[in-house]
């Protein structure tokens, strides 16, 4: 099944926020930007500016008629600076005016005075200065120090990770007009419609029901719109109120980069013992995650670090603490994985160090130490159904990893400028919001006069085929043909009190609340049935778009059937909710049953070393993926594929880069790279582990948006294999991304 | 009056010609299907095709919008995705469909427009070109190897196609609305050159429009893109002359070119994309005088001359002459570049190209090195090296040259040279490497050019071992 998108997009037919037809008397709007990374503003005049033809007004936080306030789960971010500054970029105050360029040429004539501080870039800095952003939090299990008593080896070492830009295609932005009786109508492309609509009915100062958000599609997301689209949604809904008048604010690519936060760098010290016979019987490890000038998201970031630290291993003595701490960056924010491919490249360099030094395969311990049926993670849920050792079963199965690392080693004996490395990586992941209210949606069906099927639910297009999959599972429950079924905007009227579509739970939550709304219509349509053929419900299904009695197809199509349910006065109307059960987390004590399940999988990298050059090409990964029972295939197999390559992208090219003073120097897409078709993996096999599916995913199919992210980090150990085969005397270290400059340095550092 | 066809429609409107295609488009001509991206021809969202009257043909190629300053697409055919709309999809659209080619959709329509302009090339259609034509598309939900899949679709689709006149082939088949008949009719109707005469001078669009848009949409241009005097690759005189506005695609896909560098087609492709080769010009890379240029640094290894003119006044000056410091150069007020000339050297000789970028394509180097080598029996009779990246200018490494004149190609004169090379460069730290990685990869490509051109006598091993020591 394709994407039902699909036919708009290759036609330049699908409709994104810019694309969205103006009314009359639109405005347009850009922002004044902090100029250092910390600092006070001494002085602020807007007179010239606001002078220049064209030019609307000049809003500063004293315009704002609510709360400048626009922190989600620790109310520290405002909307703009009021006195002091704490990142580069830091929205200052907005211009509106009858274009973008008199807007932009406005911003130039606004006189900005600052005396710059001292900044805090380095998350290790931040932590000796207590700059935290909330308190720390440990995970732990068994007990750590009596454990490294029985351990026979124990390694120590650093990780640190960085940066990630999103680098959605479409940039952020929104567009707002003024609607009747003083209320706000707010186009955004975001992820959280609700947090937008409450982050924006805060700002002005409105109950929730005065401001109604609506997004049709993202030109991609990634997790940079969960939260951080709602200061621009603000910005334009602010300024069309003020005004009432319509106001656009698309976000260049310069400012977009510049504002917006990225993926939290993480710095870590890891402790890691193990047994004679290779179990991990200990692991220890501390990390400073950078969130930047405000919390955002960076606290729930911090916990998804620490429910995916040990990866898919059990260990039994575990202590994991995670350092939130505040820097002059712009607020760090969710990134596709949010915190566990950051937490998972901790211990893979743990075990892979203990590799090295004992100069055993990494793999060899890798499936050692493989989570079992009942083993208890360090957060207190009992693992079910583990598809760990299952997946990498599989992929040897299917591959002989034995023979792929002689192919490996067969090229490295007959080659010297070229090196080709190899790596396993396996992956577990939890799927559920790890807050448990959050797991949660709602879907509005509506079947039609005419047979034909409408859809709102809370869930957001945006390339992951969300929309295509809600379609599925009302089709599947009518068992009427998909073109029948439309899947409207996610609207905050017609369907309230969303999450966020992210954690890869979009398809499972508003899915399983389609599927309610629709089971319950066709509860509706059955009765209707059988009091047409005068017979009892419980004999009657549809199939095919036709009405089944005692299991023979009858004249009764889907249409007749639904019109004459309407004549009957029957509701053909649902609102379909649905909670997650089972799931619960005692934060007090740091235990209890977070996720619905876990996904798993493992991927076999292979890429070739230019040892002169310095530069890499991935040749091939190989993957073993845990889908449940795929509702899409085709969609799953792209996000796997996309989900790994931004990973690899997160491993090698994208280097964020700040300078000491909170200045982003690899500021626009000429300094920022990321894959193109090029360096995507010459061959990429994704197949799919042969299992049931658990209950709890919709039809069971397995989420699948984030735990493939993780395949990615095998591009990194393969890489450095391969720099180990041509410098014998290079000692591991773990410092992603592994760009082209830090490789060659590495190859002939003595 | 800037003229030019939308897709089927004539075109004539007042529009300042440093206005941006891309703004004409979507903000004048409410097409949306061409995307904002990035506005730094870096992401290929807003690529559209540029036709252009040649005889009677018109001949296509893929240009970001963006970057395309109103005035040079005068006189030409702009199709936008609108443009290639028919009432069912398109082979290309259906290709990206069948293969599930799109996620969120947004860069969509430029795949689709640079993937329909490698049908309409007067060229054979394989796979890798058809990939080669998007390696100017990025896709971030990178559904890159579905793409490749419908590219790969695409170019078996293009088989039979006439390879003489696929414009007229692939109307037939569908590819194209039937518009295209007759575009080359109107656009007869409309070619009417104009004057230009300001006081900023521009070419492709490809730096100006990065640099300072607000600045090309403001003031009087001076536009050489299309003026014909400032166009051309000939030979004369056994001197190769290639004139200012040609592009780095013109240049690739001379043949006079091709003859002295028989590897250029797969060098040049380490330089930008297609759509930016398709529109940056030799002389905007030259007066740019970004000390890490792709083509200054390439053409700068023949030692070359520029021919600068003034008014009636022409001078000639040497391009290793030509920088005087960052971005300073010999160059006065109103003087301009009017073409590079390099004497075609005799056979048999070396010349090779090297770039390391953190991205291999589509991205700026970190550093890259060209070489020019005579030899005559294992001895040197004449070389120039210049690498990039690592002065403030493109780098003419002048005593490195020096002393390898009369040396044999040996591992010990190699290594001596190298390290006259490190005394010659002077990077610095920047976004695109440190002062560490820059001398170490600037003495790597050095020696690249020796075992790739040499690989009888130079290997990696022997290279290598008698230089461990950085």
């Amino acid at each position: 099944m394709k994407n039902t998108d699909s036919t708009g997009h290759v036609k330049g037919q699908s409709i994104y926020i810019d694309d969205i037809p103006v009314k009359k008397g639109t405005l347009y709007a850009a922002i004044l930007g902090s100029p250092v990374g910390h600092g006070k503003i001494q002085r602020l005049d807007i007179s010239r500016a606001e002078a220049i033809d064209g030019v609307e007004k000049i809003f500063a936080y004293k315009d704002i008629p609510g709360e400048n306030q626009i922190g989600g789960i620790v109310e520290d971010e405002p909307l703009f600076a009021e006195k002091e500054l704490h990142f580069y970029g830091q929205p200052i105050a907005l211009v509106v005016a009858t274009s973008e360029p008199i807007a932009r040429k406005a911003l130039k004539e606004i006189v900005l005075e600052t005396n710059e501080l001292e900044a805090i870039t380095d998350p290790r800095e931040a932590c000796e200065k207590k700059e935290f952003l909330i308190p720390p939090r440990t995970f732990k299990i068994g007990n750590i120090k009596e454990a490294w008593k029985s351990c026979e080896y124990i390694f120590e070492g650093r990780v640190d990770s960085g940066a990630q830009e999103h680098l959605y295609i479409e940039t952020q932005g929104s567009y707002s007009y003024p609607m009747e009786n003083g209320s706000v109508k707010i186009h955004s492309s975001t992820q959280g419609p609700t947090a937008v609509q409450k982050t924006a009915a805060k700002v002005l100062g409105f109950p929730m029901h005065k401001v109604e958000v609506d997004v049709t599609r993202l030109g991609g997301g990634f997790g940079g719109k969960e939260d951080q689209a709602s200061a621009y949604a603000c910005m334009s809904a602010v300024a069309a109120h003020l005004l009432q008048k319509p106001v656009k604010l698309v976000l260049h690519r310069l400012d977009d980069i510049k504002m917006t936060g990225k993926r939290h760098p993480y710095s870590s010290d890891f402790k890691i013992g193990l047994s004679k016979d290779l179990k991990i019987l200990a692991y220890q490890a501390k990390l400073y995650q950078n969130g930047g000038a405000a919390t955002d998201l960076s606290p729930a970031i911090m916990e998804r670090t620490l429910f995916h630290s040990t990866n898919c291993y059990f260990v039994p003595n575990t202590e994991v603490t995670v350092f939130s701490t505040k820097t002059n960056l712009p607020p760090n924010t969710a990134f596709r994985g949010f915190g566990a491919p950051q937490g998972a490249f901790v211990i893979e360099a743990a075990i892979s160090k203990a590799a090295n030094e004992l100069n055993v395969p990494k793999n060899l311990i890798q499936c050692k130490n493989f989570l079992k049926e009942k083993d208890e993670f360090q957060y207190g849920q009992i693992a079910e159904n583990v598809n760990i050792s299952k997946c990498f079963d599989s992929l040897d199965k299917k591959y002989q990893i034995e023979k792929l690392e002689k192919e490996v080693l067969e090229f490295n004996k007959n080659n010297s400028g070229y090196k080709k490395g190899f790596s396993i990586m396996p992956v577990c992941f939890g799927i559920s919001f790890t807050k448990t209210p959050m797991n949660q949606a709602r879907a509005l069906v509506h079947i039609y006069q005419d047979g034909s099927v409408g859809i709102s639910t809370g869930a957001i297009e945006m390339g992951q085929g969300v929309n295509t999959k809600m379609a599925q599972v009302a089709a599947k429950v009518f068992s009427i043909n998909i073109s029948r079924i439309k899947l409207e905007s996610t609207n905050t009227t017609r369907v309230a009190n969303t999450s966020p579509t992210a954690a890869s739970s979009g398809a499972d939550l508003n899915g399983n609340a389609t599927r309610i709304a629709c089971e319950a219509l066709l509860k509706r349509l059955t009765q209707t049935a059988a009091q047409m053929l005068n017979t009892k419900p419980e004999n009657i299904s549809i199939n095919d778009e036709a009405v089944i009695c005692n299991g023979k197809r009858t004249e009764i199509k889907w249409e007749k059937l639904v019109e004459t349910a309407f004549l009957d006065r029957v509701c053909l109307t649902e609102n379909g909710h649905y909670a997650t059960p089972l799931i619960h987390f005692d934060k007090a004590k740091e235990k209890g049953h977070p996720f619905a399940y876990h996904v798993y999988g493992v991927a076999a990298t292979t890429i070739t070393l230019d040892c002169l050059r310095g530069t890499y090409e991935v040749d091939k990964v190989l993957i073993i993926h845990d889908f449940g029972n795929s509702i899409n295939p085709v969609i799953d197999q792209g996000q796997i594929e996309g989900a790994l390559v931004q990973g690899i992208g997160w491993m090698t090219l994208e280097e964020v880069v700040f300078d000491k003073k909170g200045k982003l120097l690899s500021n626009s897409l000429s300094t920022y790279k990321v894959p193109d078709i090029y360096a995507a993996p010459k061959v990429i096999e994704c197949t799919p582990l042969e299992t049931e599916g658990p209950e709890l995913a919709v039809l069971k199919s397995k989420a699948v948006g984030e735990p493939p992210f993780l395949y990615g980090i095998g591009v990194f150990f393969a890489i450095q294999n391969a720099i180990k085969e041509f410098n014998k005397e290079y000692k591991p270290d773990y410092d992603a991304p592994l760009t082209p400059e830090k490789v060659l340095l590495r190859l002939y550092d003595k | 009056m800037l003229t030019f066809i939308l897709n089927n429609k004539i075109i004539k409107e007042d529009i300042h010609p440093g206005t941006s295609l891309l703004d004409i488009i979507r903000y004048k001509k409410d097409l949306y299907g061409t995307k904002v991206g990035c506005r730094e021809g870096d992401c290929g969202a807003c690529t559209v095709l540029e036709g252009s009257l040649i005889g009677e043909k018109v001949v296509y190629k893929s240009i970001v919008s963006c970057l395309t300053p109103a005035g040079n697409i005068h006189g030409k055919h702009i199709v936008t995705i609108e443009g290639l709309n028919m009432s069912k999809l398109s082979p290309v659209q259906e290709a990206l469909v069948d293969n599930s080619g799109t996620q969120c959709g947004f860069c969509t329509p430029g795949f689709v427009m640079s993937l329909t302009c490698h049908c309409m090339e007067e060229n054979i259609s394989d796979k890798s070109k058809a990939i080669n034509a998007i390696s100017g598309n990025i896709c971030r939900c990178t559904g890159y190897k579905s793409i490749e899949r419908a590219a790969g679709d695409i170019s078996s689709l293009m088989k039979n196609k006439d390879i003489k006149n696929p414009v007229m082939w692939l109307v037939e088949k569908e590819f194209i609305p039937a518009y295209f008949k007759d575009i080359p009719g109107k656009l007869k109707s409309i070619q009417n050159t104009t004057e230009s005469n300001g006081s900023l001078v521009i070419g492709g669009g490809t730096d100006l429009m990065v640099q300072k848009p607000e600045e090309v949409a403001d003031k009087s241009l001076k536009m050489l893109y299309n003026d014909s005097g400032f166009k051309g690759i000939f030979v004369e005189n056994n001197k190769c002359i290639i004139n200012a506005s040609s592009t780095a695609s013109d240049i690739m896909n001379s043949q006079v070119v091709q003859e002295v560098f028989p590897e250029i087609l797969t060098t040049f492709k380490l330089v930008s994309s297609e759509p930016v080769r398709n529109m940056g010009t030799i002389a905007g890379n030259i007066v740019n005088a970004s000390p890490i240029a792709d083509l200054s640094i390439f053409f700068l290894a023949l030692n070359p001359d520029l021919i600068l003119i003034k008014g009636n006044k022409q001078r000639n000056v040497k391009l290793k002459d030509f920088y005087l410091g960052y971005k300073k150069l010999d160059l006065e007020d109103g003087e301009l570049i009017k073409s590079l000339v390099f004497e075609i050297p005799e056979k048999p000789y070396f010349f090779n190209f090297e770039k390391v970028s953190k991205r291999t394509y589509l991205d700026i180097a970190s550093v890259n090195s060209a070489c020019f080598i005579k030899e005559e029996k294992g001895v040197i009779s004449n070389c120039f090296f210049t690498v990039g990246g690592v002065s403030p200018v493109p780098l003419f490494l002048e005593k490195t040259s020096a002393y390898l004149e009369g040396k044999e190609i040996s591992i010990e004169s190699i290594s001596s040279a190298a390290g006259i090379l490190q005394e010659e460069i002077s990077p610095i730290s920047d976004v695109r490497g440190s002062e560490k990685y820059k001398r170490l990869l600037a003495r790597q490509l050095f020696f690249a050019h020796f075992i790739k051109l040499f690989p009888g006598k130079i290997t990696f091993n022997k290279l290598i071992e008698n230089n461990n020591i950085v």
